[in-house]
């Protein structure tokens, strides 16, 4: 392994300084994406943990700022700038980013290289929000806010290295003839793949919520609290995503701004067509439409637009919405009654299938030969090492702060519990049923 | 029995990553068919880790 400097990389196309502009402006607005999981997430727990559900989400945005700022952005790296890499078959893998410590050089840096910054200072906060949603009503917020300093630190900029700056995914085209290399602008893989797989390594350490699982019968429907936050929340992750896509497509694809009407467009079709879809699964289903699963079925139709919204068409994200749509609400109820998988926020379908999937429509709809083996390739290292590697930090930082609050934590709710106050104190708190 | 799932995982990574180091990109069906054997081997690794999931979930008082 040897630290490299930019040198016998090919020069990224410099932005102009209109799409530099227009990118300032689009990723302040991608906060919403943030925001409309952080309703979503709350929408979907249960009232008596509704305040730390909220404060939860507030204070991993937070935390992710932080080690992301002092650690994280190091071993993220920039586009051209210092990385370690190893020579394997003759060809270099740029493996992690060597960047200054503490934002280092920060306003030295290209502008371009800024604004990748603040593009990952965004995806970071968000892919460690996802499994916030997934522990629900028993992931204990020091736990919680631990796990996102984790994320932050290790396991986003590995991945956003590899992906983003430089890293041997997006060399996968120049070194090994594979297309444009592993295609992700708006952050599927990066983001949602990584908070789905995180959610999915929560959910098997802490456990199901109690009386979630009876030893006899069905699996107890649990359902959120909240479906004004839920849908709110989707019509304010819509605005995000619209802007994290365009943003990416600038900053990652190098786009050209007669592009982004084009990627705006595909978005929301995809989350359209999956809203279509999840409603008529739902109605078909259970004989009206359900609200949540439709939220999700909306969702995941954002998600795999984040992948494939700049490199497709807007007909063809209509059909990768609409795919999502139809396997959101189906893989929910699967991962529910089949496998025991307690997922209040159906994050593992939502966001881990849903990248998958737009991951893959990236390589299907491509016209570059070995796209499609490329994309694969970026998959196989989603589930291949990031999985394990992120179950793996996580149960160890399960054996210093433990994830699941005690049982009369879980008992009481987790506003009592943990911030001494509920969420909606004027109202009358009831006996639980489900809980015995 | 989770744990030994999450171990197949990276098996069937570097079985895909070895596709495209050891096959040149003339030989585009061989690569295919080595990168699918990898997410094939990720795919048993997965459901080995569910299954273990599951077990302990049955195992428990």
């Amino acid at each position: 392994m040897n630290p490299s400097a930019a040198g016998p990389l090919p020069v990224a196309p410099v932005l102009s300084e209109t799409a530099c502009a227009l990118c300032f402006v689009l990723l302040p607005l991608a906060l919403l994406a943030i925001a409309g999981v952080a309703l979503i997430n709350t929408g979907l727990g249960r009232s008596r943990s509704a305040a730390q559900a909220l404060l939860g989400n507030l204070a991993i945005v937070a935390v992710t700022a932080i080690v992301f700022a002092l650690v994280g952005a190091t071993f993220t790296g920039a586009i051209n700038g210092s990385s370690h890499t190893f020579q394997l078959a003759g060809k270099p893998w740029n493996w992690i980013g060597a960047g200054p410590l503490f934002l280092g050089g920060l306003s030295s840096a290209p502008l371009q290289s800024q604004l990748g910054l603040l593009f990952e200072f965004l995806a970071v906060a968000l892919a460690a929000l996802i499994p916030w949603g997934s522990g629900a009503d028993r992931w204990r917020l020091v736990a919680g806010c631990a796990a996102a300093a984790v994320t932050a630190a290790i396991v986003f900029p590995l991945l956003a290295h590899w992906v983003w700056n430089d890293g041997w995914l997006s060399r996968l085209g120049v070194n090994f003839s594979l297309g444009s290399g592993f295609l992700d602008p708006g952050g599927a893989g990066t983001i949602h793949v990584l908070g789905g797989l995180s959610a999915l390594a929560v959910i098997w350490i802490a456990g199901p919520r109690k009386g979630k699982f009876p030893k006899e019968g069905f699996s107890t429907a649990l359902p959120g609290h909240n479906a004004i936050y839920v849908l709110f929340g989707c019509f304010v992750a819509l605005v995000g995503w619209l802007a994290l896509n365009a943003a990416g497509a600038l900053l990652w694809l190098h786009s050209p701004l007669t592009a982004l009407p084009a990627t705006a467009l595909s978005t929301l079709l995809a989350a359209s067509g999956a809203l279509a879809a999840a409603f008529t699964v739902t109605r078909v289903r259970f004989g009206k439409p359900d609200a949540s699963l439709c939220a999700n079925g909306w969702l995941s139709g954002l998600v795999a637009s984040s992948a494939c919204a700049a490199v497709i068409t807007p007909i063809q994200a209509l059909v990768v919405g609409v795919i999502a749509g139809i396997a959101t609400p189906l893989l929910v109820e699967v991962f529910e009654l089949a496998v025991s998988i307690d997922d209040p926020s159906g994050a593992i379908s939502v966001h881990a299938v849903g990248g998958l999937l737009g991951l893959l429509a990236a390589g299907i709809f491509a016209e570059q030969t070995g796209q499609f083996l490329a994309q694969l390739i970026g998959i196989a290292a989603l589930l291949g090492v990031i999985l394990p590697l992120v179950y793996g930090l996580f149960w160890l930082l399960n054996c210093i702060v433990p994830f699941r609050v005690d049982p009369d934590g879980e008992r009481i709710g987790m506003d009592l519990h943990e911030l001494g106050g509920g969420a909606y104190p004027e109202f009358v708190i009831h006996r639980d049923d489900s809980y015995r | 029995m989770k744990f030994a799932g999450l171990l197949v995982l990276p098996a069937g990574f570097f079985l895909s990553v070895a596709a495209i180091v050891l096959f040149p990109a003339q030989s585009a069906a061989s690569r295919a068919a080595f990168v699918l054997c990898g997410l094939a081997v990720e795919g048993l690794g997965l459901t080995v880790a569910f299954r273990g999931h599951m077990e302990a979930r049955r195992e428990q008082p």
